[in-house]
């Protein structure tokens, strides 16, 4: 039984390793102020060029890096056509997404269901003969250790370095942030490009360890909206966005284990049933908002501290472009 | 000397963003090792070759004027409805589920009931994304995308389960509607006049509803300041919904029109991802109506054209969704560069 739990957390932190990956860049980009809504596409470029680079090379670790540069670069789109020159984030953002993920399609064609590189797996030897944890931990990918740190490290570069209170300030306050002379586009930008790296580190998981291989459709079709729903789920915070990350892996894997369990059900429902569960979720942390609840919370202590438990804050400026040269 | 510098003006502004796609698709075209010149004619006779061809784009080119039209109600009321997609497949799904009422086919004016139903499947559809967002606070881009998966799956659902064809359920769709509930074309071409004109009288309708009436005004101004509205009486939270509601209603005859004009049946693949190509029409006409039309058009021709890339090029037909998306990226950054000269100017 432990046995079989092991597994199924094993399994739990594979599947999860995009969707923390891209929660997590995300996150730090919209505590920066920016919504990059082209989540989804460039997790499928990245996928696409993270396979092509190691097919061709066949070396999976160029292939990651590839995914990396990829993601960097198609951030760098947004932050130059939103950030430099003012257009909407949102707008940019949602053109990017279809035009990334048509030329990861267009460009892809030729690797389509092709035998490539895979990353290996590393054998971890002091934990590998521990009981439970060896199961789960002792056996797994490098991007399956690098999320793992990866969470805790971005909690601690957010909310207790110098840096990271530089980066929340040009989220919440950038007027108040150039003041202070913090260069407010600069650190923008830089905290957009980083996010698009980790974003593009997530689509070369997938490519490389979650679901190798490439074709039209990849499997990561989605994933990219969902990690964008989690941001919101995480209020803009690393450790519970990661926690909701874990949380959709663990909805993915049970749904694969309940369509082997009742095949009477055609699979395509349970394909799209994180979908609904995303929308149920960002109904659950806004829960304290609606009118109704909120005056009933009034009356009821306990209501309020549960709803306030759930309730979650979005950086003040995001999303709103910020011209230092309007203010003096 | 005013007049022509105004008119050069506004040739730059409309070519340079064209210039600009031009030299990226050409660019990637060559990387992908194709000849850039023969694709760009493939795609284009592929899309006006022929009278068949120039129907097959016609038959894009009404949902697709469909949904964009209909997509500047809820941008006039600041929304972003990215679930029109979703209401597309609902429109179909009504409206076929409407015609399987009458398995052996009846009067022509049930068509008229079934495009009726699709409205309203599309205008449900589209309630629950405005309810989610005015009463649930979740953002309209969310519960829309979700809500377009779930229209997918609802499909396919169908498809395999309640509505399989007898003995085989496969991705071809479900049983054909009567012969009788197919709109009739014009010397068998694929696209209807009936389409056609519905498409049109819908461009006229969404001109006057939001340039010539007072609703259009309440909306526009909702969209503009939700704020200030709320504090002059305007319940934006009502405007939401309505804009909503027949933003969706348009997009669900669209999708009404895709079964009874174009497959005759209920397909997985029956809005064609048009819900997601007219947010990009939408944006590249600046929200203006009269520009609709002709960007859908070559849009459509893009689209039909493309088919034809696998098949003699050995190429993916997502090109043409790359073209366009480098279009309207290209449309903002000319934009976005102009404005900022003009800020210099102006300083200096």
């Amino acid at each position: 039984m432990t046995d079989a739990l092991a597994h199924a957390l094993a399994g739990i932190l594979v599947a999860g390793v995009p969707l923390v990956l891209a929660t997590l860049g995300e996150t730090l980009t919209e505590r920066a102020g920016v919504i990059n809504l082209s989540l989804d596409g460039t997790i499928l470029l990245a996928a696409m060029s993270a396979f092509a680079v190691s097919f061709s090379s066949n070396n999976a670790w160029l292939g990651l890096t590839a995914a990396v540069g990829v993601g960097c670069l198609a951030a760098a789109v947004l932050a130059v056509v939103s950030l430099l020159f003012n257009r909407s984030q949102l707008a940019i953002g949602f053109i990017l997404t279809l035009l990334w993920r048509d030329l990861a399609y267009f460009l892809g064609h030729p690797y389509a269901r092709q035998q490539g590189a895979q990353l290996p797996v590393w054998t971890i030897a002091g934990i590998k003969d521990l009981p439970f944890l060896g199961v789960v931990l002792g056996q797994q990918t490098p991007v399956v250790y690098f999320s793992l740190f990866l969470i805790p490290f971005s909690w601690w570069w957010l909310c207790r370095t110098r840096a990271g209170l530089r980066l929340r300030a040009v989220g919440e306050d950038p007027r108040a942030a150039y003041v202070r002379g913090i260069w407010v586009v600069g650190t923008r930008i830089l905290y957009t490009l980083l996010g698009g790296a980790l974003v593009g580190l997530a689509g070369g998981a997938y490519s490389l360890a979650v679901k190798p291989g490439w074709g039209r459709p990849q499997g990561a079709e989605g994933a990219g909206w969902i990690a964008l729903a989690i941001v919101i789920f995480g209020g803009w915070h690393p450790l519970r966005a990661a926690f909701g990350a874990y949380l959709f892996a663990a909805l993915q894997v049970v749904s694969i284990q309940l369509q082997d369990a009742f095949p009477a059900i055609p699979a395509p429902i349970f394909q799209v049933a994180p979908f609904p569960v995303m929308i149920l979720t960002l109904l659950l942390v806004n829960i304290g908002d609606i009118g109704w609840l909120h005056d009933l919370s009034l009356r009821q202590p306990w209501l309020r501290r549960w709803l306030q438990r759930l309730q979650v804050r979005a950086p003040a400026a995001l999303g709103q472009d910020f011209q230092p040269e309007e203010d003096s | 000397m005013r007049t022509f510098r105004g008119v050069a003006y506004r040739t730059g502004q409309v070519f340079a963003p064209v210039v600009l796609a031009v030299i990226v698709t050409s660019i990637l075209l060559a990387v992908s090792g194709a000849p850039p010149l023969q694709t760009l004619a493939i795609l284009l006779q592929g899309g006006i070759g022929s009278a068949a061809k120039l129907a097959l784009s016609a038959s894009v080119w009404v949902p697709l004027t469909l949904c964009s039209s209909a997509l500047l109600f809820t941008f006039a009321a600041g929304l972003w409805n990215i679930g029109v997609e979703g209401q597309i497949i609902l429109g179909a799904i009504m409206a076929t589920g409407f015609l399987r009422l009458f398995p052996e086919g009846g009067s022509v004016l049930w068509i008229g009931g079934a495009l009726l139903a699709g409205m309203l499947g599309g205008a449900f559809w589209a309630l629950l994304s405005g309810l989610l967002r005015t009463w649930g606070r979740v953002h309209e881009i969310f519960s829309g995308l979700g809500l377009n998966f779930v229209a997918l799956g609802l499909t396919l659902y169908l498809i395999f389960g309640p509505w399989k064809r007898p003995g085989i359920a496969s991705m071809s769709g479900t049983e054909p509607i009567a012969p009788s509930f197919w709109l009739a074309s014009y010397l068998n071409l694929p696209c209807s006049p009936v389409s056609l004109l519905l498409a049109l009288v819908c461009l006229a309708v969404v001109a006057v509803l939001l340039g010539r009436t007072r609703w259009g005004l309440r909306l526009k101004a909702v969209g503009q300041n939700p704020n200030a509205a709320l504090l002059v009486g305007l319940e934006p939270n009502r405007r939401i919904l309505e804009a909503m509601a027949v933003c969706g209603a348009v997009a669900g005859l669209a999708g009404a029109l895709q079964v009874v004009g174009v497959y005759h049946r209920l397909l997985p693949a029956i809005s064609s991802q048009y819900g997601y190509t007219a947010l990009l029409v939408a944006m590249l006409a600046s929200y203006r109506v009269g520009l609709i039309p002709i960007i859908c058009f070559f849009f459509a021709v893009l689209t039909v054209g493309s088919i034809q890339l696998p098949l003699q090029l050995q190429l993916d037909s997502s090109l043409s969704g790359v073209i366009q998306g480098c279009l309207v990226l290209a449309f903002f950054l000319v934009q976005g560069i102009e404005a900022k000269l003009r800020m210099q100017w102006g300083r200096s």
